[in-house]
């Protein structure tokens, strides 16, 4: 049992990364921070079942997502895309790895990456169906594991596994495709390609 | 569990690039990997690739939260744990 009166002190830390899962997962400021809002308030009612001294983070993580495919999903009406393109493993480093920079002492691919915007990050995330985008999400940008994962979305190790493989390997092809339109990629490759 | 053998070969390694990178592998299997990539610079290269571009990734995805937003919440806490009255509206006794 966790004492109520414990809650603002211990689950206010976690807003900024609450606030960024709801960003990219409601595509919009304004359903983000009612799905924050909508998620303390509920932590707060249930926080008397909470097991203190557990994974605070991953238990509001799982009120984030429920409250999100609850409410904000079905608010929409928005088919859940479940299909997602077949990306070859190492989509980026086969096209940008081992390419020499033409600034000494540093290779091209490090190049592309200092020069990914924010946004282009941001919009690529959002670009995946929203399967993949949550377990994506958790994993690289939250840095939660298989087991947790697995406890907040309420699907099997084996599924966020599958999930991330695939989600990983589209995201990395959105990211190119930034980067060819932003006119990153094709001159490191013009520079990888010099020696013809 | 993948079965262990003393040399992994190079496509083992990648295979397994993405476990290693999430910090889900056995501590065996990790020291396999571990000494695989000591021993060959191309599988280096993918791991340090993979493992800068996680790195940029959760960089680059980063919100600052609206302050009206935090004190809206702050706000609303106070109001449920004071049983959802609105203390300064109600009559006094």
């Amino acid at each position: 049992m966790a004492d109520q009166a414990t809650f603002a002190d211990l689950a206010m830390e976690f807003m900024p990364a609450l606030y960024n899962a709801a960003l990219r997962m409601t595509r919009n400021p304004a359903d983000a921070e009612d799905l924050v809002q909508e998620t303390y308030l509920k932590a707060y009612r249930a926080f008397g079942g909470f097991q203190a001294g557990t994974n605070l983070k991953a238990w509001l993580y799982r009120i984030l997502t429920n409250t999100f495919i609850n409410s904000y999903r079905a608010k929409k009406r928005r088919p859940e895309q479940t299909e997602i393109e077949d990306v070859e493993d190492l989509y980026l480093y086969r096209r940008l790895g081992g390419l020499e920079a033409a600034a000494a002492g540093r290779s091209a691919e490090e190049e592309v990456l200092d020069h990914i915007t924010d946004s282009a990050v941001k919009e690529a995330i959002e670009s995946l169906p929203e399967q993949f985008r949550m377990a994506v999400l958790l994993a690289d940008v939250e840095g939660f594991s298989y087991k947790e994962i697995a406890d907040i979305l309420d699907i099997p190790i084996g599924t966020v596994m599958s999930r991330l493989h695939r989600g990983r390997r589209a995201l990395q092809k959105a990211l190119y495709e930034f980067g060819v339109e932003r006119g990153l990629v094709s001159r490191a490759v013009e520079v990888g390609d010099s020696g013809e | 569990m993948v079965s262990e053998h003393d040399d992994i070969d190079c496509s083992d390694a990648v295979h397994t690039l993405y476990h290693f990178l999430d910090g889900e592998l056995t501590p065996d299997r990790l020291a396999h990997i571990q000494s695989h990539l000591e021993a060959c610079p191309p599988c280096l290269e993918k791991f340090d690739f993979e493992a800068e571009l996680r790195m940029v990734i959760a960089r680059k995805c980063q919100e600052q939260v609206p302050e009206s937003l935090r004190i809206r919440i702050t706000e609303s806490i106070r109001f449920e744990a004071r049983g959802g009255t609105s203390g300064p509206l109600d009559f006094p006794e």
